[in-house]
């Protein structure tokens, strides 16, 4: 059956953008976790390469020859160009009708004895709370196929990872990293009202549509794109959902975090009162 | 409308409502020029708090890193089979 044939028979097409920078080791075995929790799924893997010089994409060629080339593409570009045209050039080369955008690092992961799936409130739908209670066999679930459940469950536009709800959380972070992020958070939610309890998440779910519209009008660099994305949806009304992930501290590849963070982010945030 | 718009009519009523209170006098005046002040500072309070609450609730999940070697040992014995380099950087 070919790919047009199937999206006119109404079936979803999920397409993953991997934007990479040196994550030769990572991308390997995120592929290999894709494939192994999403049995069932028809999805498409978009590997945004920019120009590693570790070999990332002799990797990525290598899982084409184990996975096939019509599900994991490789669309690289020459040098470091950013996270925001790393994902509008992933979305040119996407033929799913929902793209899922995730960090080539391990920092997304989920657990599952039990998985708690909360509903939350929405700008414009007022849905009431609901709380499902999700069993999991004990073997392990990417949060992946959680958040494609979720979409398909709720039929929201846009389904986004956080780490501040029960179910979720994070790992291997000391108290001073816990204190500037939930500082983070608290002055965004005072000054914004964004609508989402974690903005710089940087796992979603987008209906394809939803993420061309945005993803025009988003103007910032680094994680504070991340922020500017979920806020501008978050104004322009499309339903936004959310699910528990946790994020376990990076264990392999460098951490790209500096010092100069914090005036970044004050400064997108004073961005983002003033023009979204 | 932009959410700065929100925020500015929203103080345009609170400093209404502050010299609505001054012109009536039913608060003494020298308090009364001291609630903005008070404003002011239980927000930050406020703030201060969300923040403590919410490192104290902070979830944790220790576990995870276990399973996540677990899972990082089985990619990486099945890539190796398939042919894909997974030496590490």
């Amino acid at each position: 059956m070919s790919k047009e044939e199937r999206k006119n028979e109404g079936k979803n097409q999920y397409s993953i953008i991997i934007p990479t920078y040196n994550e030769r080791l990572n991308i390997a075995l995120i592929v290999y976790l894709i494939f192994k929790h999403l049995r069932d799924v028809d999805f498409e893997i978009i590997v945004v390469d920019d120009g590693s010089p570790d070999g990332t994409q002799d990797i990525v060629k290598q899982l084409q020859q184990v996975y096939g080339e019509d599900r994991v593409l490789l669309r690289a570009r020459p040098k470091k160009l950013g996270l925001g045209t790393a994902y509008i050039h992933g979305l040119k080369h996407a033929s799913g009708n929902f793209v899922v955008i995730m960090d080539a690092d391990l920092s997304h992961h989920v657990s599952s004895s039990y998985l708690f799936v909360f509903f939350t409130r929405l700008s414009f739908t007022r849905s009431i709370l609901h709380s499902f209670l999700i069993l999991f066999p004990c073997d392990l679930v990417l949060p992946i196929s959680i958040i494609t459940r979720k979409q398909l469950e709720t039929g929201a536009s846009i389904v986004t990872g956080t780490r501040y709800v029960k179910g979720g959380g994070v790992h291997g972070w000391n108290l001073m990293r816990k204190l500037t992020s939930r500082g983070a958070n608290v002055l965004a939610h005072t000054f914004l009202w964004p609508g989402v309890s974690d903005l710089t998440g940087s796992f979603r779910l987008y209906k394809k549509s939803v993420l061309e519209d945005i993803i025009t009008s988003v103007v910032s660099k680094g994680y504070v794109f991340q922020m500017e994305m979920i806020v501008r949806a978050s104004r322009k009304g499309y339903r936004i959902e959310e699910v528990p992930i946790t994020f376990v501290d990076r264990v392999f590849g460098s951490s790209k975090l500096g010092g100069s963070e914090i005036v970044e982010y004050l400064k997108g945030l004073a961005y983002l009162l003033v023009t979204t | 409308m932009k959410h700065i718009f929100k925020i500015i009519s929203l103080l345009a009523a609170i400093s209404a409502f502050w010299v609505g209170l001054l012109q009536a006098s039913i608060i003494p005046r020298t308090h009364t020029w001291l609630l903005p002040i008070y404003l002011v500072v239980s927000l930050g309070c406020y703030g201060l708090l969300m923040v403590g609450v919410g490192l104290m609730q902070f979830p944790t999940c220790p576990q995870e890193a276990v399973l996540l070697q677990q899972d990082i040992a089985e990619a990486k014995g099945f890539l190796k089979d398939k042919g894909v380099d997974v030496g590490s950087d």
